[in-house]
């Protein structure tokens, strides 16, 4: 519930934007998750093989590799340097998450997403507790875990267990039990913990976080003096806590949402009724005062701000 | 933040210290479980082969990425991925059942050439050296041949015909007038591809069965030594014992090998004076 419009969230922005440009960068996302199903599903439903593998890795109409840069690196810590094809493969994606924002992946590639999304959803729905809250670094510390145990173990460790690749791979594959994986990630997301797998705990987007840590692609609250406090993207936002800096700013603080955890998702420019975010590149100096504060700093903020 | 300022730094510390030994912990207790998985992993089932190339298991485990690229490129779908839960732990890696559809040892070698990883090794570029296990006849007693029938299917069918599987003709005692020939596995050549476990006309499983090197090969013994194998260049070696040349009378110094021609008579090195003569 939007607390300034007491509306549900995003009623207001549907209102004032209209349905397209309230939707917009949400209907893109899903339409982007089904395009990078469908590229590898074409292959296996109609022989139309333009992309062959999964997302651990794949070979695109027989010239492009493309590999996952987390695997990579387990296997390189578990002991074995993989062949050319492989690291040229991880380079190239490594280099273009490190250009877009790592979590660009988790957001508008991992087929995860949708599943911890739609938990999210019914979550809100049901009005559930939040029950389990981790703290946001405890994917980094998993991620290291993980590292150690493939070095421990000399096995890709990650890959045993990963319900992103397991899922993928029993789209293209087939294979049954690999749902287990994605309806653990979806009741873990719906009762025990809120957000809690992407948000809290998955080591491949706590890579692909520090992996994108200095993206050019960056959303900016460049209109944070608009903000009217509905808090809708707060509402919305899967790491909120990567809001607060920019939007609650002074003149003299970035509007640029800076932060490894922003997954550039872009619902919140979607939400926000009155066009506070956008997207720019990280190099995006363009002025951004600071809300005005009318109760607690009120002259002097509210001169700045004009 | 604001949250921040109002408290003093050392909650601040003691805070994050608290919950950052609580989340190595938690990992740590994860990572535990994960390693005890991790090792579960390499027990696949013994009939599961791996690709051809495929590094040691251990090796294996570390470089494939379970891409599946190697299982789309096999013309005849021999390779599968491992299901969870179905075909062993291992989940993802690729494998073939021979009594399925065994491997058609292709010349070309797709799968290798498909590997992005190296977890096939490109060093494999003759099929014929392949290695992906090794045949076992593993039940004589219903083996056709084993019982003094000519069913020779195995033998028939195999790709390495007469170096990986030969027939070895014994005695049938059983009818006391005819051969037994034997299928007889030879490791350094069988390829481990699998057709004849595939082909064994026996209803069911297959009376000749592909497993992994793992299981099937043994360590030769290091404390015996193999003296047929060994014995000529040791003894050459060793000890340089003179030449007997054929004939009466090796020892026969007068005529050697029985020859006297162009041989100068026999002198003794020195005589003696009582006996004026023959050392005797």
């Amino acid at each position: 519930m939007s607390t300034a419009s007491k509306m549900p969230v995003g009623r207001e922005a549907v209102e004032l934007k209209g349905w397209w440009k309230a939707y917009k960068y949400l209907i893109l996302r899903r339409t982007s998750q089904a395009i990078f199903l469908l590229v590898f599903l074409i292959g296996p439903w109609f022989g139309l093989w333009l992309v062959k593998g999964t997302l651990a890795g794949s070979m695109t109409l027989g010239v492009l590799p493309l590999n996952d840069p987390f695997i990579a690196l387990q296997s390189l810590v578990a002991g074995h340097i993989p062949e050319t094809t492989a690291l040229i493969g991880a380079v190239i994606v490594a280099c273009a998450y490190a250009l877009i924002g790592g979590r660009v992946y988790c957001s508008w590639v991992c087929p995860i997403n949708p599943v911890t999304d739609a938990a999210h959803w019914l979550h809100t729905r049901l009005d559930l507790p939040k029950g389990w809250q981790p703290k946001r670094q405890t994917r980094i510390i998993a991620m290291f875990a993980v590292l150690a145990v493939s070095a421990l173990s000399g096995t890709i460790a990650w890959e045993l267990v990963n319900p992103i690749t397991m899922v993928h791979r029993a789209l293209v594959f087939g294979g049954g039990f690999a749902w287990a994986f994605v309806i653990g990630v979806f009741l873990f997301d719906l009762l025990l913990s809120r957000r809690g797998w992407c948000g809290h705990l998955c080591p491949v987007g706590a890579f692909y976080g520090q992996l994108g840590a200095k993206s050019v692609l960056r959303v900016t609250a460049v209109k944070r003096a608009a903000c009217d406090d509905c808090m809708d993207c707060f509402a919305v936002c899967p790491e909120m806590q990567v809001i607060t800096p920019a939007l609650r700013g002074q003149d003299d603080d970035t509007p640029l949402i800076l932060s490894p955890d922003c997954t550039n998702c872009g619902r919140c420019i979607d939400v926000c009724s009155v066009d506070v975010f956008e997207f720019t590149h990280r190099f995006d100096t363009r002025p951004a005062p600071g809300r005005v504060r009318e109760k607690s700093k009120p002259a002097k903020r509210a001169d700045k701000a004009a | 933040m604001s949250a921040k300022s109002t408290h003093p730094k050392g909650i601040d510390r003691r805070r994050f210290l608290t919950d950052t030994a609580r989340g190595i912990a938690g990992c740590a207790l994860a990572g535990a479980g994960l390693t005890w998985f991790a090792s579960d992993a390499r027990a696949l089932p013994a009939t599961a082969i791996r690709p051809p190339g495929a590094l040691g298991e251990d090796d294996f485990l570390a470089a494939c990425i379970r891409c599946g690229l190697c299982v789309r490129d096999c013309p005849y779908d021999t390779l599968v991925l491992a299901e969870l839960g179905t075909d062993g732990a291992a989940t993802g890696t690729p494998f073939f059942t021979a009594r399925d559809v065994p491997c058609e040892m292709c010349d070309d070698i797709p799968c290798v050439a498909a590997c992005p990883t190296g977890a096939l090794d490109k060093n494999l570029t003759e099929i014929d050296n392949a290695d992906m296990g090794v045949a076992v006849l593993i039940d004589e007693e219903h083996c056709l041949n084993a019982l003094g029938l000519r069913c020779d299917v195995c033998y028939r069918v195999c790709p390495v015909i007469d170096k990986a599987i030969t027939l070895e003709q014994s005695p049938n005692t059983r009818s006391g007038h005819h051969a037994i020939f034997m299928p007889t596995v030879h490791a350094d050549h069988c390829t481990g591809c699998g057709k004849c476990e595939k082909s064994c006309v026996l209803e069911g499983e297959s009376a000749i069965k592909v497993l992994p090197q793992r299981i099937a090969r043994v360590e030769a013994a290091a404390h015996y030594r193999l003296g047929w194998e060994e014995h000529e260049g040791i003894v050459d070696e060793l000890v340089d014992l003179p030449d007997r040349l054929p004939g009466p009378g090796t020892d026969n110094l007068a005529a050697p090998g029985g020859y006297t021609d162009g041989v100068p008579a026999f002198e003794p090195a020195f005589k003696l004076p009582s006996t004026g003569g023959a050392g005797q």
